[in-house]
């Protein structure tokens, strides 16, 4: 359907609207807010990894010179007995991570707040900490919470494992038995951070009559609202969120921290309170994504044929439940036709930090696990890599692993299209190796708004509530372009706070471009509509008669009228005669967010002295369905895959045996800089979603699920043998190399 | 946190008395150079309040000699000033890749040899290059100014020999002559913006008939302080550099080096990865030597 339409301003590339104010300094993130009187918040954090807190004394600290508030878990509603949200954001019966939240302090400046923290008194009963999946999963494992039993059966004895899942299909052994080649491979990918930009800040000020607004960096501010009125026990209604702009969240701001806190100690001083994290408070107290433990099992005929193909995940948590592990599951064979699987999740409870979202969660571990295994497959069949994918490709029809069947989908065309690519024809450089894989993400829908208010020169204001993480005002204002046939030029793309505009879920799942869009299009039908009733009006015809043309009202053909044509500036200059204002709304809960698949290969050169690898070329295919503003989708596509290269190369949370991360900062915890990456080539597919206006389907998380094993296939090419985990460090892989020559 | 003070002597006599001033006061005085460590260590782990003396203003270590017999780098010339010096690069192009390992283009515009060398890092990039081309340290002393081999400079992780009452003036290299060059190698995990796992300098001079006449060797990031090798130098001398004598030479600073296991890197690969740096690092100073 999307391709026969005859697109003006979607597919173009203008500025986007926010771009100006980056550049130049000017943009607002959420740090950058003052206000006359406002107070300094610090956080006293955990010195273990897990620890009773016998008792916390604030006597001293709010004692203190300059200091106006101190608060532990005490202050807060709810006890022991409060709910896993409200106990990371502070701690109340135990530590369970080190850099766990204990007690804050707001004062007239930082350096009396920094000095107050040092006078708040701990008495804390020091407990072993369970920092691997193997221990914690060991019978008789030192417990995280004693009170948590695998799935809630209290039959069964408390268990670090807070939940299972399974997904099962036809006879796994009997698949296996009609195999004529079976691949078994094992992983631990390590738990790694978004590495966003920007640290976690917030400013809040309660005001006497009850009510405190909160600014803040976040992915939803809709989300800040309900949970900060949850963790306080306030009403909805309360608290006001105004979003600044964001430097980078991936999914690691669409939770709180420090809002509860701040607004807290605002209500207790009748003053601002702002608070900031520094980098070292971002890599141990927000949070990361999983370290996993992966089994994948795959079997195939002769031809290629699967036959049947097993995982067994177990994620790291953190310190509560809810490592992802359904998405982990769901992703881990849906790019294929599997007539005979097992799919089992584990969600393993560690001293570590809470995992929050990253970009796919859960499928770039457990996709690592199962691409290398087919990786390993194709060798063995001396198949070339795409064609063994393309040979079991899911396709329109294709049942996915966790139930649905699957719309129109892009993934033939990505695997087609690698096939053919320039840099997938030219031959593997001398000495170097060459890796394929598969991504998916199945991308998600929820709950968007959108108004579209028409000034009196036509001029188009777009308010949504989707934060802008990734280019969306422009991608909105291109959508409301080509829906009511204006320029981009005429129209703004603006995020409102959470009381000037409909609720919005978070900017997460990639859903806004297909969720938020998809309001935004109806908005402006809406204004389509009126604008048609304001014509009929004008010209005495019925509004069935009336057109709507390149942003004009006409005479539908055959009826005879001698008018001449109304713009949307004619009509909002006349609103006042026709009914008043032009407002236009949407507010839906989107279904149909269609599933983005991916191919990538990348050329990689190990240096056999050193054990670095080196990145030559990547090159990543992936189905947008429709790229709304062409260079976002490459955006995001280049950028995926460079967190990905991370990732696979040196990206991890190191910790040493008492459980204290030894890495917290970007010295050594190392993200890829610009140097390291060749330019990552793209090419955008365009298989368009049945389901959304314009076709579009979300793109910003399946780029960095195929990464880990593209780069992990392409080492196995050059050394000939695979290195199972990552990351793969100089250290690993020089020690796998003296190895293997040692055999 | 506390309180700080800033004094910006113009030459080095009055940076002495500032210095002593600052002693017999009882305050705490700390050099500034670049203030490229400074100012990190300030923002995290030595917060202690202290008065920092710019050595950025001082007329003597802001000189820039190249001399027929000696090259002299004050220590409050920028590392940018260095990179950018063709003369430089062509005489000593493993010192000043060394400099140019450190810190992005912004950085290199405060950052110095001198203030990488009195921060004494076991990873300090520029200092096994300082100490393979011979540098010695000439430092403003209370009795007279005093000169300390680059290899005795330094004494520990973050410790050197300067008293509170001393600064570094700056560095006296001698100028190469004949088939000489050097060059340094570090490896890092990233192409740029990281910290040495391990480094190692080669210095050497060639005969016409290529045969290596002198060598210095030195390696980072493997010991508390940085080393000579004397064993990888004696492997070098008398050959043509060839593969085996640059293997000895290898082997030489591995078994050299002590390391530490951190989350940079374990003994063993440190152990190992010095050897192909110093192997690495040596065939290149022999290419530069002879194409001279």
């Amino acid at each position: 359907m999307a391709e026969a339409l005859d697109l003006k301003a979607i597919g173009t590339r203008p500025v986007r609207p926010d771009g100006i104010d980056k550049v130049t300094g000017r943009a607002a993130f959420g740090a950058d807010l003052h206000l006359p009187n406002m107070l300094h918040g610090m956080v006293l954090r955990s010195p273990h990894a897990h620890a009773r807190i016998k008792s916390v004394d604030l006597t001293r600290a709010r004692a203190a010179e300059g200091v106006l508030a101190a608060v532990s878990g005490a202050d807060f509603p709810g006890g022991a007995g409060a709910g896993d949200l409200a106990k990371n954001v502070i701690a109340r019966d135990k530590v369970l991570y080190h850099g766990h939240a204990v007690a804050a302090v707001a004062a007239k400046t930082l350096l009396q707040a920094e000095a107050a923290l040092d006078l708040i008194e701990v008495d804390y009963e020091v407990l072993d900490p369970v920092m691997s999946l193997d221990e914690a999963m060991a019978d008789g494992a030192t417990l995280v919470n004693e009170s948590q039993h695998t799935n809630g059966d209290t039959s069964k004895p408390a268990s670090n494992v807070a939940a299972t899942q399974r997904f099962e299909r036809g006879d796994l052994a009997a698949g296996f038995a009609e195999a004529d080649v079976v691949v078994e491979t094992e992983h631990r990918v390590p738990m790694a951070h978004q590495g966003y930009i920007e640290p976690h800040a917030c400013t809040a000020t309660a005001n006497e009559d009850g009510k405190a607004t909160v600014w803040c960096c976040t992915q939803g501010h809709f989300d800040v609202r309900s949970l900060t009125a949850q963790v306080l026990g306030e009403k909805v209604g309360n608290i006001k969120v105004i979003p600044s702009e964001i430097g980078g969240g991936f999914g690691g701001k669409t939770t709180i921290y420090l809002e509860p806190l701040a607004v807290k100690m605002s209500q207790m001083t009748g003053r601002p309170v702002k608070m900031t994290m520094s980098r070292e408070d971002v890599f141990r107290a927000t949070g990361p994504t999983s370290g996993t433990w992966c089994k994948a099992k795959i079997g195939a005929k002769k031809d290629g044929t699967f036959t049947a193909a097993s995982a067994w995940l177990a994620y790291e948590a953190g310190a509560f439940p809810g490592a992802p592990i359904g998405p982990g599951c769901m992703s881990v064979l849906a790019p294929y036709e599997v007539p005979n699987l097992v799919i089992e999740g584990n969600d393993v409870l560690v001293n570590k930090p809470k995992v929050c979202a990253y970009r796919a969660p859960g499928a770039p571990q457990s996709m690592h696990a199962m691409e290398s295994a087919i990786d390993e497959l194709a060798r063995q069949l001396d198949m070339d890599p795409i064609d063994l994918r393309l040979k079991n490709s899911a396709a329109e029809g294709t049942v996915a692993p966790y139930g649905p069947r699957f719309p129109a989908i892009g993934l033939r065309e990505c695997l087609e299209a690698a096939k053919v690519h320039p840099n997938y024809t030219a031959p593997v450089p001398e000495g170097a190796g060459r890796g394929v894989a598969v991504g998916f993400w199945f991308n998600i829908g929820m709950q968007s708004s959108a108004e579209v208010r028409i000034a009196e020169d036509g001029a188009v204001t777009v308010m949504e509530g989707s934060p802008d993480i990734g280019g969306s005002r422009a991608s909105m204002a291109l959508m409301a372009a080509e829906t009511l046939g204006v320029p981009y030029e005429q129209v703004k793309a603006h995020v409102g706070d959470t009381e000037s505009t409909g609720f919005c879920n978070v900017t997460g799942g990639s859903r806004t471009t297909f969720a938020t869009g998809m309001a935004v299009v109806q908005a402006c039908e809406d204004i389509i509509a009126q604008c048609k009733q304001r014509a009929a009006l004008t010209w005495d015809l019925d509004e069935e008669q009336v057109d709507w043309v390149d942003g004009e009202a006409v005479p539908k053909p055959g009826v005879n009228a001698d008018v001449k044509p109304l713009s949307l500036a004619d009509i909002a200059r006349g609103a006042g005669r026709t009914g008043g204002p032009l407002l236009g709304r949407a507010s839906l809960n989107a279904q149909g967010a269609g599933a983005s698949f991916s191919c990538n290969f990348t050329d990689t050169i190990v240096d056999t002295e050193t054990g670095k690898v080196d990145v030559l070329s990547f090159t990543a295919v992936q189905d947008a369905g429709r790229a709304i503003h062409p260079s976002y989708v490459e955006g995001q596509m280049q950028g995926g895959a460079v967190q990905g290269i991370g990732w696979a190369l040196n990206e991890e949370y190191i910790y040493d045996d008492n459980g204290v991360m030894e890495n917290a900062g970007f010295l050594d915890y190392r993200v890829p800089v610009a140097s390291d990456m060749p330019m990552i080539d793209t090419e955008i597919i365009e298989v368009a979603n049945p389901f959304h206006p314009y076709g579009v389907r979300g793109v910003g998380e399946t780029p960095i699920v195929a990464p880990l094993a593209a780069v992990s296939n392409a080492v196995r090419d050059q050394l000939g043998f695979r290195i199972p985990d990552l990351p793969l460090s100089p250290p690993r892989v020089l020690e796998a190399i003296d190895e293997q020559g040692g055999h | 946190m506390g309180a700080y003070a800033y004094r910006a002597p113009t030459n080095v006599e009055e940076a002495l008395s500032t210095l002593a001033a600052e002693a017999a006061a009882g305050n705490r005085a700390q050099m500034l150079a670049g203030g490229t460590d400074v100012m990190v260590q300030m923002r995290s782990i030595d917060k202690g309040p202290r008065t920092f003396v710019d050595v950025k203003h001082v007329a003597e270590a802001n000189e820039l000699h190249i001399g027929d017999d000696e090259v002299f780098i004050g220590a409050g010339i920028a590392s940018a000033v260095l990179n950018e010096n063709d003369e430089l690069k062509r005489i000593l192009p493993g010192l000043i890749e060394s400099a140019d390992l450190i810190g992005s283009t912004q950085i290199q515009g405060r950052a110095t040899i001198g203030g990488n060398l009195c921060n004494s890092s076991p990873a300090g990039d520029t200092i096994p290059a300082l100490i393979a081309c011979g540098a010695v340290c000439v430092i403003a002393s209370p009795g007279g100014n005093r000169e300390v081999p680059t290899e005795d400079f330094v004494t520990g992780v973050g410790t050197n020999v300067l008293e509170s009452t001393e600064f570094l003036i700056g560095l006296r290299i001698p100028r190469p002559k004949g088939r000489s060059s050097d060059a340094y190698l570090r490896f890092i995990p990233r192409t740029e913006m990281d910290i040495a796992v391990c480094g190692a300098g080669v210095a050497l001079t060639l005969d016409d008939a290529g045969i290596c006449m002198a060598a210095k060797v030195s390696i980072g990031a493997v010991a508390i302080t940085a080393l000579v090798v004397p064993d990888a130098a004696a492997a070098l001398v008398g050959t043509a550099v060839d593969d085996e004598a640059l293997a000895a030479a290898a082997d030489a600073s591995s078994a050299l080096a002590k390391p530490i296991t951190d989350k940079r890197g374990t003994v063993e690969y440190r152990r190992k990865v010095v050897g192909v740096l110093t192997k690495r690092a040596g065939a290149i100073a022999r290419d530069r030597a002879l194409a001279l």
